[in-house]
Protein backbone atom coordinates (compact mmCIF):
# COMPACT_ATOMS: atom_id res chain seq x y z
CA UNK A 1 0.00 0.00 0.00
CA UNK A 2 1.21 3.42 -0.89
CA UNK A 3 1.83 5.91 2.16
CA UNK A 4 -0.31 8.67 2.21
CA UNK A 5 1.96 12.07 1.78
CA UNK A 6 1.55 14.82 4.57
CA UNK A 7 2.96 18.33 3.75
CA UNK A 8 3.67 20.13 6.88
CA UNK A 9 4.15 24.03 6.65
CA UNK A 10 5.60 25.17 9.82
CA UNK A 11 7.99 27.67 10.54
CA UNK A 12 9.47 26.11 13.69
CA UNK A 13 12.20 23.79 13.28
CA UNK A 14 11.43 21.71 16.84
CA UNK A 15 7.66 21.07 15.88
CA UNK A 16 8.56 20.52 12.24
CA UNK A 17 10.70 17.77 13.55
CA UNK A 18 8.23 16.41 15.62
CA UNK A 19 5.10 15.95 13.44
CA UNK A 20 8.53 14.49 10.69
CA UNK A 21 9.01 11.96 13.39
CA UNK A 22 5.94 10.99 14.40
CA UNK A 23 3.84 10.93 11.09
CA UNK A 24 6.72 8.76 9.78
CA UNK A 25 6.64 6.56 12.34
CA UNK A 26 2.65 6.10 11.93
CA UNK A 27 3.46 5.54 8.39
CA UNK A 28 3.17 8.21 6.71
CA UNK A 29 5.33 10.11 3.75
CA UNK A 30 6.31 13.45 5.39
CA UNK A 31 7.30 16.96 3.50
CA UNK A 32 8.24 19.60 5.06
CA UNK A 33 7.58 23.47 4.23
CA UNK A 34 9.38 26.18 6.49
CA UNK A 35 7.14 29.31 5.01
CA UNK A 36 4.36 30.07 3.21
CA UNK A 37 5.48 30.18 -0.63
CA UNK A 38 7.32 27.34 -0.32
CA UNK A 39 4.55 25.12 1.28
CA UNK A 40 2.46 26.71 -1.59
CA UNK A 41 5.33 25.79 -4.61
CA UNK A 42 5.51 22.13 -2.95
CA UNK A 43 1.76 21.40 -2.78
CA UNK A 44 1.00 22.74 -6.27
CA UNK A 45 4.00 20.31 -7.94
CA UNK A 46 3.46 17.67 -6.46
CA UNK A 47 0.06 18.06 -4.57
CA UNK A 48 0.26 15.62 -1.28
CA UNK A 49 -3.10 13.91 0.22
CA UNK A 50 -3.37 16.24 3.35
CA UNK A 51 -1.47 19.35 4.23
CA UNK A 52 -0.77 20.38 7.89
CA UNK A 53 -1.03 24.11 7.80
CA UNK A 54 0.37 26.28 11.15
CA UNK A 55 -1.73 29.62 10.99
CA UNK A 56 1.34 31.99 12.03
CA UNK A 57 4.11 32.04 9.12
CA UNK A 58 6.88 34.43 9.16
CA UNK A 59 5.96 35.81 5.36
CA UNK A 60 2.72 35.15 4.79
CA UNK A 61 -0.99 35.11 6.95
CA UNK A 62 -1.79 31.61 7.20
CA UNK A 63 -5.34 32.40 6.31
CA UNK A 64 -4.40 33.78 2.84
CA UNK A 65 -2.27 30.58 2.37
CA UNK A 66 -5.74 28.69 2.91
CA UNK A 67 -7.65 30.77 0.74
CA UNK A 68 -5.06 30.50 -1.92
CA UNK A 69 -4.62 26.42 -1.60
CA UNK A 70 -8.44 26.34 -1.80
CA UNK A 71 -8.62 27.99 -5.11
CA UNK A 72 -6.83 24.35 -6.26
CA UNK A 73 -6.63 21.68 -3.48
CA UNK A 74 -9.24 19.73 -2.47
CA UNK A 75 -8.04 17.56 -0.19
CA UNK A 76 -7.64 17.68 3.52
CA UNK A 77 -6.13 20.67 5.41
CA UNK A 78 -5.62 20.78 9.03
CA UNK A 79 -5.03 23.62 11.12
CA UNK A 80 -2.15 24.12 13.62
CA UNK A 81 -3.00 27.15 15.79
CA UNK A 82 -1.85 28.82 19.21
CA UNK A 83 -4.05 28.30 22.09
CA UNK A 84 -6.91 30.59 22.55
CA UNK A 85 -7.58 31.85 18.88
CA UNK A 86 -11.67 30.89 18.48
CA UNK A 87 -11.75 33.55 15.89
CA UNK A 88 -9.22 32.23 14.01
CA UNK A 89 -9.95 28.99 14.53
CA UNK A 90 -14.07 29.36 13.02
CA UNK A 91 -12.37 31.78 10.02
CA UNK A 92 -9.87 28.99 9.03
CA UNK A 93 -13.11 26.16 9.31
CA UNK A 94 -15.06 28.75 7.11
CA UNK A 95 -12.75 29.06 4.89
CA UNK A 96 -12.51 25.43 4.15
CA UNK A 97 -9.86 23.97 6.80
CA UNK A 98 -11.41 20.37 7.46
CA UNK A 99 -9.97 20.56 11.41
CA UNK A 100 -7.92 22.35 13.63
CA UNK A 101 -5.69 21.47 16.55
CA UNK A 102 -4.26 23.66 19.04
CA UNK A 103 -1.12 23.88 20.12
CA UNK A 104 0.47 22.45 22.31
CA UNK A 105 -1.75 19.22 21.03
CA UNK A 106 -1.51 15.35 22.27
CA UNK A 107 -0.11 13.35 19.24
CA UNK A 108 -3.02 10.65 19.41
CA UNK A 109 -5.33 13.88 18.81
CA UNK A 110 -3.40 15.01 15.94
CA UNK A 111 -3.50 11.20 14.42
CA UNK A 112 -7.08 10.51 14.95
CA UNK A 113 -7.77 14.01 13.27
CA UNK A 114 -5.77 13.45 10.11
CA UNK A 115 -7.18 9.86 9.90
CA UNK A 116 -10.53 11.41 10.25
CA UNK A 117 -10.02 13.82 8.00
CA UNK A 118 -8.27 11.22 5.16
CA UNK A 119 -11.53 8.86 5.47
CA UNK A 120 -13.77 11.61 5.19
CA UNK A 121 -11.90 12.57 1.84
CA UNK A 122 -13.27 9.43 0.68
CA UNK A 123 -16.52 8.82 1.65
CA UNK A 124 -19.04 5.72 1.55
CA UNK A 125 -21.77 7.36 0.36
CA UNK A 126 -23.35 3.87 -1.08
CA UNK A 127 -23.59 2.69 2.76
CA UNK A 128 -27.26 3.41 4.01
CA UNK A 129 -26.43 2.65 7.37
CA UNK A 130 -23.51 3.98 9.24
CA UNK A 131 -22.77 2.01 12.68
CA UNK A 132 -20.94 3.97 15.19
CA UNK A 133 -20.40 1.56 18.50
CA UNK A 134 -23.72 0.88 19.46
CA UNK A 135 -24.97 3.52 17.53
CA UNK A 136 -26.77 2.83 14.18
CA UNK A 137 -27.79 5.18 12.01
CA UNK A 138 -30.26 3.96 8.74
CA UNK A 139 -30.52 6.72 6.80
CA UNK A 140 -32.85 4.70 4.83
CA UNK A 141 -35.45 4.55 7.21
CA UNK A 142 -34.34 7.68 8.81
CA UNK A 143 -34.33 5.82 11.97
CA UNK A 144 -31.49 5.57 14.12
CA UNK A 145 -31.09 2.27 16.57
CA UNK A 146 -28.82 2.42 20.38
CA UNK A 147 -28.13 -0.96 21.50
CA UNK A 148 -30.63 -2.50 18.69
CA UNK A 149 -33.72 -0.47 20.06
CA UNK A 150 -34.94 2.27 17.79
CA UNK A 151 -34.32 5.47 19.17
CA UNK A 152 -37.36 8.22 19.27
CA UNK A 153 -36.29 11.08 17.55
CA UNK A 154 -37.55 14.40 17.28
CA UNK A 155 -37.58 15.70 13.27
CA UNK A 156 -35.11 18.76 14.55
CA UNK A 157 -32.72 16.44 16.45
CA UNK A 158 -32.85 13.63 13.42
CA UNK A 159 -31.13 16.17 10.86
CA UNK A 160 -29.05 17.61 13.60
CA UNK A 161 -27.70 13.83 14.07
CA UNK A 162 -27.61 13.35 10.98
CA UNK A 163 -25.15 15.97 10.11
CA UNK A 164 -22.96 14.55 12.84
CA UNK A 165 -22.81 11.02 11.34
CA UNK A 166 -22.18 12.24 8.11
CA UNK A 167 -19.13 14.26 9.17
CA UNK A 168 -18.16 11.65 12.05
CA UNK A 169 -15.34 12.74 13.12
CA UNK A 170 -15.11 16.14 11.58
CA UNK A 171 -15.47 19.57 13.93
CA UNK A 172 -18.58 21.41 13.04
CA UNK A 173 -19.45 24.87 13.91
CA UNK A 174 -21.78 26.56 15.41
CA UNK A 175 -22.57 28.70 12.68
CA UNK A 176 -22.74 25.19 10.27
CA UNK A 177 -24.79 23.55 12.73
CA UNK A 178 -27.14 26.10 13.15
CA UNK A 179 -27.84 27.07 9.25
CA UNK A 180 -28.20 23.87 8.24
CA UNK A 181 -30.57 22.31 10.53
CA UNK A 182 -32.64 25.61 11.74
CA UNK A 183 -31.58 27.96 8.15
CA UNK A 184 -29.85 31.12 7.47
CA UNK A 185 -31.79 33.38 9.95
CA UNK A 186 -30.94 30.98 12.71
CA UNK A 187 -27.00 31.38 12.81
CA UNK A 188 -27.20 33.94 16.00
CA UNK A 189 -29.64 31.43 18.27
CA UNK A 190 -27.26 29.69 19.71
CA UNK A 191 -29.36 29.02 22.56
CA UNK A 192 -31.69 26.42 20.01
CA UNK A 193 -28.35 24.21 19.72
CA UNK A 194 -27.93 24.48 23.52
CA UNK A 195 -30.88 22.62 23.68
CA UNK A 196 -30.40 19.85 21.10
CA UNK A 197 -27.56 19.32 21.59
CA UNK A 198 -28.40 18.00 25.34
CA UNK A 199 -31.91 16.61 24.08
CA UNK A 200 -29.76 14.41 21.67
CA UNK A 201 -26.68 13.49 24.06
CA UNK A 202 -29.89 12.10 26.73
CA UNK A 203 -30.96 9.87 23.67
CA UNK A 204 -27.99 8.63 22.50
CA UNK A 205 -24.98 9.09 25.21
CA UNK A 206 -24.14 6.61 27.58
CA UNK A 207 -23.92 9.56 30.37
CA UNK A 208 -25.33 12.67 29.22
CA UNK A 209 -22.68 14.50 31.62
CA UNK A 210 -20.05 13.06 30.25
CA UNK A 211 -20.71 13.10 26.34
CA UNK A 212 -18.06 10.62 24.11
CA UNK A 213 -20.45 11.20 20.84
CA UNK A 214 -20.97 14.50 20.43
CA UNK A 215 -18.05 16.74 21.87
CA UNK A 216 -17.93 20.05 22.84
CA UNK A 217 -14.96 22.26 20.75
CA UNK A 218 -15.47 25.05 23.08
CA UNK A 219 -15.55 28.14 21.29
CA UNK A 220 -15.76 26.35 18.04
CA UNK A 221 -18.81 23.75 17.74
CA UNK A 222 -19.47 20.08 18.44
CA UNK A 223 -17.39 16.80 16.75
CA UNK A 224 -19.07 13.61 16.92
CA UNK A 225 -16.67 10.72 17.59
CA UNK A 226 -18.40 7.82 16.72
CA UNK A 227 -15.01 5.44 15.50
CA UNK A 228 -11.46 5.08 16.71
CA UNK B 1 -9.61 60.16 57.39
CA UNK B 2 -10.65 63.81 56.79
CA UNK B 3 -7.73 63.44 54.16
CA UNK B 4 -9.80 61.02 51.78
CA UNK B 5 -12.83 61.95 52.52
CA UNK B 6 -12.35 65.72 50.64
CA UNK B 7 -9.37 64.42 48.56
CA UNK B 8 -11.79 63.37 46.17
CA UNK B 9 -14.07 66.47 46.40
CA UNK B 10 -13.49 68.83 43.16
CA UNK B 11 -11.30 72.06 44.09
CA UNK B 12 -14.02 74.08 42.71
CA UNK B 13 -16.45 72.39 45.33
CA UNK B 14 -13.79 72.62 48.01
CA UNK B 15 -14.33 76.27 47.42
CA UNK B 16 -17.53 76.45 48.06
CA UNK B 17 -17.20 74.64 51.17
CA UNK B 18 -14.23 75.94 52.63
CA UNK B 19 -15.11 79.67 52.26
CA UNK B 20 -18.96 79.38 52.60
CA UNK B 21 -18.14 77.48 56.44
CA UNK B 22 -16.14 81.12 56.71
CA UNK B 23 -19.26 82.98 56.38
CA UNK B 24 -21.56 80.39 58.10
CA UNK B 25 -19.80 81.25 61.49
CA UNK B 26 -18.96 84.85 60.46
CA UNK B 27 -22.74 85.19 60.33
CA UNK B 28 -23.18 83.64 63.94
CA UNK B 29 -20.64 85.18 65.41
CA UNK B 30 -22.55 88.52 64.20
CA UNK B 31 -25.18 87.84 65.81
CA UNK B 32 -22.98 86.99 69.39
CA UNK B 33 -21.23 89.70 68.92
CA UNK B 34 -23.08 91.85 71.55
CA UNK B 35 -22.48 88.73 73.98
CA UNK B 36 -18.67 88.03 72.77
CA UNK B 37 -17.08 90.76 72.06
CA UNK B 38 -15.24 90.93 69.04
CA UNK B 39 -11.20 89.34 70.37
CA UNK B 40 -13.66 86.16 71.16
CA UNK B 41 -14.38 86.21 67.55
CA UNK B 42 -10.94 85.86 66.33
CA UNK B 43 -10.18 82.68 68.14
CA UNK B 44 -13.22 81.09 66.11
CA UNK B 45 -12.33 82.50 63.27
CA UNK B 46 -8.90 80.80 63.68
CA UNK B 47 -10.57 77.40 64.84
CA UNK B 48 -12.74 77.47 61.62
CA UNK B 49 -9.49 78.14 59.83
CA UNK B 50 -7.91 75.21 61.31
CA UNK B 51 -10.35 73.08 60.85
CA UNK B 52 -10.82 73.97 56.95
CA UNK B 53 -6.62 73.03 56.69
CA UNK B 54 -7.26 69.80 58.02
CA UNK B 55 -9.63 69.32 55.38
CA UNK B 56 -8.91 70.97 52.10
CA UNK B 57 -5.80 71.60 50.05
CA UNK B 58 -3.39 74.63 50.34
CA UNK B 59 -5.02 77.23 48.14
CA UNK B 60 -8.50 76.60 49.62
CA UNK B 61 -7.09 77.29 53.17
CA UNK B 62 -5.38 80.10 52.19
CA UNK B 63 -8.31 81.72 50.40
CA UNK B 64 -10.10 80.68 53.65
CA UNK B 65 -7.60 82.73 55.70
CA UNK B 66 -7.49 85.74 53.88
CA UNK B 67 -11.37 86.04 53.75
CA UNK B 68 -11.62 85.15 57.90
CA UNK B 69 -8.70 87.86 58.11
CA UNK B 70 -11.15 90.59 56.23
CA UNK B 71 -14.52 89.95 57.24
CA UNK B 72 -12.65 90.10 60.94
CA UNK B 73 -11.25 93.48 60.01
CA UNK B 74 -14.73 94.64 58.09
CA UNK B 75 -17.69 93.48 60.46
CA UNK B 76 -16.10 93.22 63.27
CA UNK B 77 -13.00 95.00 64.82
CA UNK B 78 -14.23 98.51 65.68
CA UNK B 79 -14.59 100.74 63.95
CA UNK B 80 -17.16 98.27 62.16
CA UNK B 81 -17.92 98.33 58.26
CA UNK B 82 -14.12 99.97 57.56
CA UNK B 83 -11.15 98.20 56.56
CA UNK B 84 -9.47 100.86 58.77
CA UNK B 85 -8.85 99.91 62.34
CA UNK B 86 -8.56 102.57 65.15
CA UNK B 87 -5.77 101.67 67.46
CA UNK B 88 -2.60 100.53 67.64
CA UNK B 89 -3.45 97.62 69.43
CA UNK B 90 -5.91 96.39 67.36
CA UNK B 91 -3.95 96.59 64.17
CA UNK B 92 -1.50 94.81 65.62
CA UNK B 93 -3.63 91.92 67.04
CA UNK B 94 -4.94 92.13 63.20
CA UNK B 95 -1.66 91.25 61.79
CA UNK B 96 -1.35 88.44 64.35
CA UNK B 97 -4.35 86.92 63.37
CA UNK B 98 -3.41 86.72 59.58
CA UNK B 99 0.47 85.70 59.91
CA UNK B 100 -0.93 82.71 63.10
CA UNK B 101 -4.24 81.92 60.74
CA UNK B 102 -1.15 81.82 57.80
CA UNK B 103 1.28 79.76 59.67
CA UNK B 104 -1.37 77.28 60.56
CA UNK B 105 -2.29 76.87 57.24
CA UNK B 106 0.97 75.98 56.21
CA UNK B 107 1.83 73.52 58.63
CA UNK B 108 -0.96 71.49 58.73
CA UNK B 109 -0.41 71.27 54.78
CA UNK B 110 3.39 70.12 55.09
CA UNK B 111 1.96 67.30 57.62
CA UNK B 112 -0.46 66.30 55.53
CA UNK B 113 1.49 65.90 51.98
CA UNK B 114 4.32 63.91 55.49
CA UNK B 115 1.70 61.85 55.82
CA UNK B 116 0.50 61.43 52.29
CA UNK B 117 4.17 60.97 51.59
CA UNK B 118 4.48 57.71 54.34
CA UNK B 119 1.51 56.45 53.35
CA UNK B 120 2.45 55.80 49.81
CA UNK B 121 5.60 54.63 50.96
CA UNK B 122 4.19 51.90 52.66
CA UNK B 123 2.15 51.02 50.09
CA UNK B 124 5.00 50.78 47.53
CA UNK B 125 6.67 48.55 50.36
CA UNK B 126 3.82 46.49 50.41
CA UNK B 127 4.10 46.14 46.99
CA UNK B 128 7.17 45.29 46.72
CA UNK B 129 7.03 42.59 48.84
CA UNK B 130 4.38 41.21 47.59
CA UNK B 131 5.63 41.38 44.48
CA UNK B 132 9.06 39.57 45.49
CA UNK B 133 7.43 37.32 47.24
CA UNK B 134 5.27 36.25 44.46
CA UNK B 135 8.54 36.49 41.94
CA UNK B 136 10.00 33.66 43.95
CA UNK B 137 6.63 31.63 43.83
CA UNK B 138 6.66 32.01 40.10
CA UNK B 139 10.38 30.93 39.30
CA UNK B 140 9.72 27.88 41.67
CA UNK B 141 6.29 27.18 39.77
CA UNK B 142 8.34 27.74 36.35
CA UNK B 143 12.07 26.32 37.03
CA UNK B 144 10.93 23.21 39.19
CA UNK B 145 8.97 21.40 35.75
CA UNK B 146 11.91 22.89 33.38
CA UNK B 147 14.13 21.30 36.09
CA UNK B 148 12.46 17.96 36.03
CA UNK B 149 12.31 18.14 32.08
CA UNK B 150 16.10 18.88 31.64
CA UNK B 151 17.17 16.19 34.06
CA UNK B 152 14.90 13.84 32.37
CA UNK B 153 15.81 14.45 29.08
CA UNK B 154 19.37 14.63 29.99
CA UNK B 155 19.13 11.30 31.57
CA UNK B 156 17.53 9.76 28.55
CA UNK B 157 19.65 11.16 26.08
CA UNK B 158 23.07 10.15 27.83
CA UNK B 159 22.90 6.81 29.92
CA UNK B 160 19.88 5.14 27.40
CA UNK B 161 21.76 1.66 27.41
CA UNK B 162 21.71 1.61 31.02
CA UNK B 163 18.30 2.50 31.82
CA UNK B 164 15.54 -0.49 31.85
CA UNK B 165 12.55 0.34 29.99
CA UNK B 166 10.22 1.06 33.21
CA UNK B 167 12.73 4.15 34.29
CA UNK B 168 12.41 5.31 30.44
CA UNK B 169 9.03 4.76 30.81
CA UNK B 170 8.40 6.89 34.59
CA UNK B 171 11.23 9.64 33.08
CA UNK B 172 8.88 10.24 29.99
CA UNK B 173 5.72 10.73 32.29
CA UNK B 174 7.78 12.99 34.75
CA UNK B 175 8.61 15.12 31.77
CA UNK B 176 4.74 14.71 30.63
CA UNK B 177 3.59 16.00 33.97
CA UNK B 178 6.17 18.93 33.74
CA UNK B 179 4.81 20.09 30.71
CA UNK B 180 1.61 20.38 31.88
CA UNK B 181 2.30 21.99 34.67
CA UNK B 182 4.46 24.56 32.87
CA UNK B 183 1.24 24.85 30.44
CA UNK B 184 -0.83 26.11 32.96
CA UNK B 185 1.36 28.35 34.72
CA UNK B 186 2.14 29.81 31.58
CA UNK B 187 -1.97 29.94 30.92
CA UNK B 188 -2.27 31.56 34.30
CA UNK B 189 0.46 34.13 33.56
CA UNK B 190 -1.42 35.00 30.17
CA UNK B 191 -4.61 35.45 31.61
CA UNK B 192 -3.28 37.90 34.19
CA UNK B 193 -1.78 40.16 31.82
CA UNK B 194 -4.91 39.99 29.75
CA UNK B 195 -6.57 41.20 32.79
CA UNK B 196 -3.92 44.01 33.77
CA UNK B 197 -3.68 45.26 30.17
CA UNK B 198 -7.47 46.01 30.89
CA UNK B 199 -8.70 44.74 27.26
CA UNK B 200 -10.71 41.86 28.36
CA UNK B 201 -13.92 42.09 27.00
CA UNK B 202 -16.48 39.27 27.84
CA UNK B 203 -18.04 37.37 25.15
CA UNK B 204 -20.96 36.39 25.68
CA UNK B 205 -23.02 33.15 24.38
CA UNK B 206 -25.75 30.75 25.25
CA UNK B 207 -24.44 28.58 27.66
CA UNK B 208 -25.57 25.12 29.09
CA UNK B 209 -24.43 25.57 32.46
CA UNK B 210 -24.97 21.59 33.18
CA UNK B 211 -22.11 20.74 30.41
CA UNK B 212 -19.93 23.44 31.78
CA UNK B 213 -19.76 21.96 34.82
CA UNK B 214 -19.23 18.52 34.13
CA UNK B 215 -16.39 19.65 31.52
CA UNK B 216 -14.38 21.07 33.93
CA UNK B 217 -14.95 18.44 36.54
CA UNK B 218 -13.60 15.93 33.68
CA UNK B 219 -10.46 18.47 33.23
CA UNK B 220 -10.06 18.52 37.07
CA UNK B 221 -9.76 14.67 36.97
CA UNK B 222 -6.89 14.44 34.87
CA UNK B 223 -5.08 16.27 37.61
CA UNK B 224 -5.72 13.09 39.50
CA UNK B 225 -6.92 14.99 42.74
CA UNK B 226 -8.25 12.98 45.33
CA UNK B 227 -11.21 14.96 46.60
CA UNK B 228 -14.82 13.79 45.92
CA UNK B 229 -16.27 16.43 43.84
CA UNK B 230 -20.31 16.27 43.52
CA UNK B 231 -22.14 18.24 40.95
CA UNK B 232 -25.90 19.61 42.36
CA UNK B 233 -27.97 21.14 39.24
CA UNK B 234 -30.76 20.27 38.05
CA UNK B 235 -30.54 18.93 34.59
CA UNK B 236 -33.29 21.33 33.77
CA UNK B 237 -31.26 24.52 34.55
CA UNK B 238 -31.90 27.30 32.48
CA UNK B 239 -29.42 28.39 29.45
CA UNK B 240 -27.41 31.72 30.73
CA UNK B 241 -25.49 33.61 28.30
CA UNK B 242 -22.13 34.16 29.69
CA UNK B 243 -18.19 33.85 28.86
CA UNK B 244 -17.77 30.19 28.85
CA UNK B 245 -14.23 30.08 28.47
CA UNK B 246 -13.59 32.97 31.31
CA UNK B 247 -16.64 31.12 33.34
CA UNK B 248 -14.66 27.96 33.08
CA UNK B 249 -11.42 29.39 34.13
CA UNK B 250 -12.98 30.81 37.04
CA UNK B 251 -14.50 27.48 38.10
CA UNK B 252 -11.20 25.16 37.70
CA UNK B 253 -9.10 27.88 39.25
CA UNK B 254 -11.30 27.53 42.37
CA UNK B 255 -11.97 23.69 41.92
CA UNK B 256 -8.07 23.19 41.49
CA UNK B 257 -7.35 25.69 44.41
CA UNK B 258 -10.04 23.28 46.77
CA UNK B 259 -7.90 20.18 45.48
CA UNK B 260 -4.64 21.84 45.99
CA UNK B 261 -5.33 22.78 49.72
CA UNK B 262 -7.35 20.47 51.53
CA UNK B 263 -6.79 17.19 53.25
CA UNK B 264 -7.36 14.08 50.53
CA UNK B 265 -10.77 13.29 52.30
CA UNK B 266 -12.13 16.63 51.80
CA UNK B 267 -15.68 16.77 49.69
CA UNK B 268 -15.79 19.20 47.33
CA UNK B 269 -19.50 20.40 45.75
CA UNK B 270 -20.99 22.56 43.12
CA UNK B 271 -24.09 23.83 43.26
CA UNK B 272 -25.73 26.07 40.79
CA UNK B 273 -28.86 28.31 41.35
CA UNK B 274 -30.59 30.78 39.90
CA UNK B 275 -32.45 33.24 40.44
CA UNK B 276 -34.70 35.27 37.89
CA UNK B 277 -31.64 36.84 35.74
CA UNK B 278 -28.95 36.16 38.31
CA UNK B 279 -26.57 32.83 37.69
CA UNK B 280 -25.47 32.02 41.09
CA UNK B 281 -22.75 28.93 41.34
CA UNK B 282 -21.52 27.98 44.99
CA UNK B 283 -18.27 26.04 45.37
CA UNK B 284 -17.65 24.46 49.49
CA UNK B 285 -15.55 21.98 50.38
CA UNK B 286 -15.50 20.62 54.22
CA UNK B 287 -11.98 21.39 54.97
CA UNK B 288 -10.41 23.90 57.40
CA UNK B 289 -11.98 27.19 55.83
CA UNK B 290 -9.47 30.14 55.50
CA UNK B 291 -7.90 32.14 58.63
CA UNK B 292 -10.95 35.19 59.38
CA UNK B 293 -7.90 37.59 59.03
CA UNK B 294 -6.59 36.57 55.99
CA UNK B 295 -10.04 36.08 54.08
CA UNK B 296 -10.67 39.78 52.54
CA UNK B 297 -7.32 39.38 50.68
CA UNK B 298 -7.21 35.87 49.30
CA UNK B 299 -8.58 37.84 45.78
CA UNK B 300 -5.60 40.01 46.04
CA UNK B 301 -3.24 39.78 43.56
CA UNK B 302 -0.16 37.70 44.59
CA UNK B 303 -1.21 37.32 47.75
CA UNK B 304 -0.56 33.49 49.76
CA UNK B 305 -1.85 32.88 52.80
CA UNK B 306 0.71 32.59 55.46
CA UNK B 307 0.71 29.22 56.43
CA UNK B 308 0.49 27.80 52.41
CA UNK B 309 2.32 24.89 51.45
CA UNK B 310 5.24 25.77 48.72
CA UNK B 311 3.91 25.88 45.08
CA UNK B 312 1.51 28.22 43.43
CA UNK B 313 1.87 31.99 42.35
CA UNK B 314 -1.28 33.68 44.04
CA UNK B 315 -2.46 34.46 40.88
CA UNK B 316 -5.20 31.57 40.69
CA UNK B 317 -7.99 33.61 42.60
CA UNK B 318 -7.37 37.27 41.48
CA UNK B 319 -7.95 35.83 38.02
CA UNK B 320 -11.13 34.44 39.19
CA UNK B 321 -12.33 37.69 40.41
CA UNK B 322 -10.92 39.49 37.47
CA UNK B 323 -12.58 37.50 35.15
CA UNK B 324 -16.02 37.38 38.01
CA UNK B 325 -15.77 40.93 37.46
CA UNK B 326 -15.10 41.30 33.95
CA UNK B 327 -18.68 39.94 33.52
CA UNK B 328 -19.98 42.18 35.65
CA UNK B 329 -20.04 39.60 38.25
CA UNK B 330 -19.77 39.46 42.01
CA UNK B 331 -17.63 36.60 44.35
CA UNK B 332 -17.73 36.43 48.16
CA UNK B 333 -16.35 33.90 50.10
CA UNK B 334 -17.04 32.35 53.43
CA UNK B 335 -16.18 30.14 56.02
CA UNK B 336 -18.76 27.72 56.81
CA UNK B 337 -19.49 27.17 60.63
CA UNK B 338 -18.85 23.41 60.43
CA UNK B 339 -15.42 24.24 58.81
CA UNK B 340 -14.52 24.49 55.38
CA UNK B 341 -15.02 27.31 52.37
CA UNK B 342 -17.68 28.88 50.40
CA UNK B 343 -16.68 30.65 47.43
CA UNK B 344 -20.53 32.13 46.19
CA UNK B 345 -20.34 33.26 42.46
CA UNK B 346 -23.55 35.89 41.36
CA UNK B 347 -23.54 36.38 38.08
CA UNK B 348 -26.13 39.29 36.36
CA UNK B 349 -27.16 37.89 32.70
CA UNK B 350 -29.54 37.00 29.86
CA UNK B 351 -31.35 33.87 30.72
CA UNK B 352 -33.17 31.40 28.69
CA UNK B 353 -35.62 28.59 29.66
CA UNK B 354 -36.02 27.39 26.29
CA UNK B 355 -34.23 24.25 28.10
CA UNK B 356 -37.43 23.57 30.09
CA UNK B 357 -39.84 24.07 27.46
CA UNK B 358 -41.28 20.76 25.49
CA UNK B 359 -39.76 20.58 22.14
CA UNK B 360 -40.57 18.95 18.85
Amino acid sequence: MNKAEILVIDDETPIQKLLDITLQTNGYAVRLAGNANEGLAMAASHPPELILLDLGLPDEDGHVVLQKLREWYTEPVIILSVQSSETDIIKALDNGANDYLTKPFRTGELLARMRSALRSAWPNESEPIAVFGDVEMDFAARTVRKSGETIKLTSTEYSLFSLFAKHEGKVLTHQYLLREVWGAGYINQSQYLRVFIAQLRKKIEDDPNRPAMIVTESGVGYRFIGKD
Amino acid sequence: MADFLFSRVSASRQYVYSLSSVLVVSIICYWLSAYIGYKVVAFVLLLTVSLIAGLFDILQVLMSALLSALIWDFFFIPPKFNIHVDSAGDAILLLMYFLIVMINAVLTYKIKTIQKEARKKIERENIVKLYNTFLNSLSHELRTPIATIIAATDNLLTCNSNLTSLNRHELLVEISKASFRLNQQVENLLNISRLEAGFIQPKNDWVDINELVYDVVKRLEENKASQEVSININPNFPLFKVDKGMLQQVLYNLLNNATQYTPSETKISIIAANYADILEITIEDNGKGFPEEERAKVFDKFYRLKKSKSGGTGLGLSIVKGFVEAMKGTITLENISTGGARFIIRIFAEVSHLKTAKHE
